[in-house]
């Protein structure tokens, strides 16, 4: 099973994360970490309209956290920010090739997801509570 | 195989039905993670079962035959627990839910009543959160403070660190750990008393790693309180033990105020039971002290001599073992006199969680994470640390299993 999860796709990323580091001037960060493993991701957005002009993503962690944080931002950079929220535990595990993790190690694998979902929901709060509440009611789930 | 070493492993392990389970698709377990919790032997488990089948009643109240068996058997626990640590009578021994809920009754009984303002309680950068945040809650209400005695890179206390505190005359206790549940460090308490003691201070032992793994003393060491749990020694979750020495029990306001604790209750004032009950509020976990009495008596069958013999025995073989392995840092010191069975590393840019899936995958159960101490995490500067702990019924079979599965690690990460 291991072979399976340490495949050359997941080192790469977490040796060689896309999109990590800072963003000045982003219009939202955001943090969170994972109690359990003490993994911590920040996500950093810069926002055009309502796509996702720019983001980065710093963080420490286990294998499977960062390497999904950085797929992830792969997969969302120039989409609408307002999409964020139909994605879900599928469309990660599945761009990351893991769809048997235990539930302890899903967490790691669905940290960043949940920071971005909060960063979207922060985003709009900030510009228009009204649809931040509706987004958030819609983002969960994770 | 034969085992020879200070322990009858092979006979010991027959007593532990869980460790002939299997893990992870048919892979025999091999359990490693004895500083978090120990497995049970039959004899904990039977005692358990046989409270609960034939004598299950409340105790200290009823007149009736079950309550006074039960009684019997709950308070001969406390006799063999203050015993085994060399108590001078039972009326020393609280029974808790854990080693946490009796270091938060020393904070919140003894610590509210003798913490003053401008006060200082010393701890030290190897603590386990539970003997760090009671006292950031007692010293934030208090408008007291609370030092640190810090850790050298070799896994030491820093001695000087400690006197200096002691010269600021500000210090109304210390609370240090016994033994580092993440560097294994044995921490030479008696130095640290008797120094605290020369300025009538008293000293809190968190003994939670220690009492399981080697024989203590609580006369000849002179602590004056003292905590541990039930479950890191054979026993059962939801017992701890908070030791005392009698003449600043006496004088400790309760902690919870309930049913047992009292002796009289009245409209608007209450005459507080005798020691120890004044601080064992409510119905406590009958059934697990009891089983707990077995786990004791398990122990000393074997010896703690022998115990610690065998984990020294354990230990200088992992670490000869895992320091060979190409990438390992180990933390720690490397004297083994120093040290209990516990073994924490990192090996190359290998997260430990990613590492403990790797070893799961094997059978190998190994804790992985911060180990709740954080502020050690942080003086290490590491933001995890994998741990190997090992206890009676560990072989070097299976630390041979464990370093398979640590080069198998390194063969997937490619380190």
């Amino acid at each position: 099973m291991s072979d399976d999860i340490y495949r050359e796709i997941i080192l790469d990323h977490y040796r060689n994360p896309r999109n990590k580091g800072k963003l000045p001037d982003a219009d939202v960060s955001i943090h969170d970490s994972n109690p359990l493993c003490g993994d911590e991701i920040d996500i950093h957005l810069k926002v055009d309209g309502d796509k996702i002009k720019d983001i980065r993503f710093e963080g420490r962690g286990c294998a499977i956290s960062q390497a999904s944080a950085s797929m992830l931002t792969e997969m969302v950079a120039g989409k609408p920010l307002t999409s964020v929220k139909d994605l879900n535990k599928n469309d990660i595990l599945e761009s990351i090739g893991l769809m048997n993790l235990g539930p302890a190690r899903i967490k790691c694998a669905l940290l960043s997801l949940k920071v971005l979902k909060l960063g979207m929901v922060k985003y709009y709060a900030e510009r228009d509570p009204a649809s931040a509440k509706k987004l958030q009611e819609d983002s969960k789930g994770l | 195989m034969m085992q020879k070493g200070a322990l009858n492993v092979e006979k010991i392990r027959m007593d532990f039905p869980i460790l002939k389970r299997k893990v992870s698709g048919g892979k025999q377990l091999v359990y490693l993670d004895n500083a978090a919790t120990t497995q049970k032997p039959l004899a904990v488990i039977d005692a358990i079962r046989d409270y609960y089948m034939n004598y299950n009643s409340n105790i200290h109240r009823a007149v009736h035959q079950l309550a006074e068996e039960a009684t019997i058997a709950f308070e001969s626990t406390r006799e063999k627990v203050a015993k085994f640590i060399n108590a001078k009578s039972t009326e020393e021994i609280i029974f808790t839910r854990n080693a946490t809920e009796a270091l938060n009754l020393v904070a919140y009984s003894w610590g509210r009543a003798n913490v003053k303002k401008d006060d200082k309680i010393v701890i030290t950068e190897i603590e386990h959160h539970s003997n760090i945040v009671p006292w950031q809650i007692l010293t934030t209400e208090k408008g007291a403070k609370l030092e640190y005695i810090g850790v050298d890179d070799n896994g030491y206390l820093k001695m000087h660190e400690y006197k200096g505190h002691l010269d600021s005359n500000k210090v109304k206790l210390v609370s240090v750990s016994h033994m580092s549940n993440v560097l294994g460090t044995i921490v030479p308490v008696s130095d640290i008393i008797k120094m605290s003691h020369e300025k009538g201070i008293p000293v809190l032992i968190d003994g939670a790693q220690s009492v399981p793994h080697m024989a203590v003393d609580v006369q000849k060491m002179n602590c004056d309180f003292m905590a541990f749990s039930a479950h890191k020694m054979l026993g059962p979750t939801g017992v701890g033990i908070l030791y005392v020495r009698r003449d600043i029990l006496e004088k400790m306001p309760p902690f919870m105020g309930g049913g047992d604790m009292i002796k009289e209750v009245h409209k608007y004032e209450t005459r507080y039971n005798d020691l120890p009950y004044r601080f064992e509020g409510g119905t406590p976990n009958i059934a697990d002290v009891i089983g707990f009495g077995a786990a004791i008596d398990y122990l000393n069958n074997l010896g703690m001599d022998k115990v610690r013999e065998h984990e020294m025995e354990l230990t200088w073989y992992a670490i000869d073992r895992i320091s060979r392995v190409k990438g390992v840092t180990l933390y720690g010191p490397r004297n083994m006199n120093d040290r209990g069975g516990v073994v924490s590393f990192n090996i190359g840019d290998i997260h430990p969680h990613d590492l403990a899936t790797i070893m799961n995958d094997h059978g190998v159960a190994i804790r992985s994470g911060h180990h709740c101490a954080q502020v050690l995490m942080e003086r290490l500067d590491v933001a995890a640390t994998s741990r190997a702990s090992f206890y009676i019924y560990n072989t070097k079979q299976e630390i041979d299993t464990f370093i398979g599965a640590l080069e198998e690690a390194r063969r997937l990460f490619k380190i």
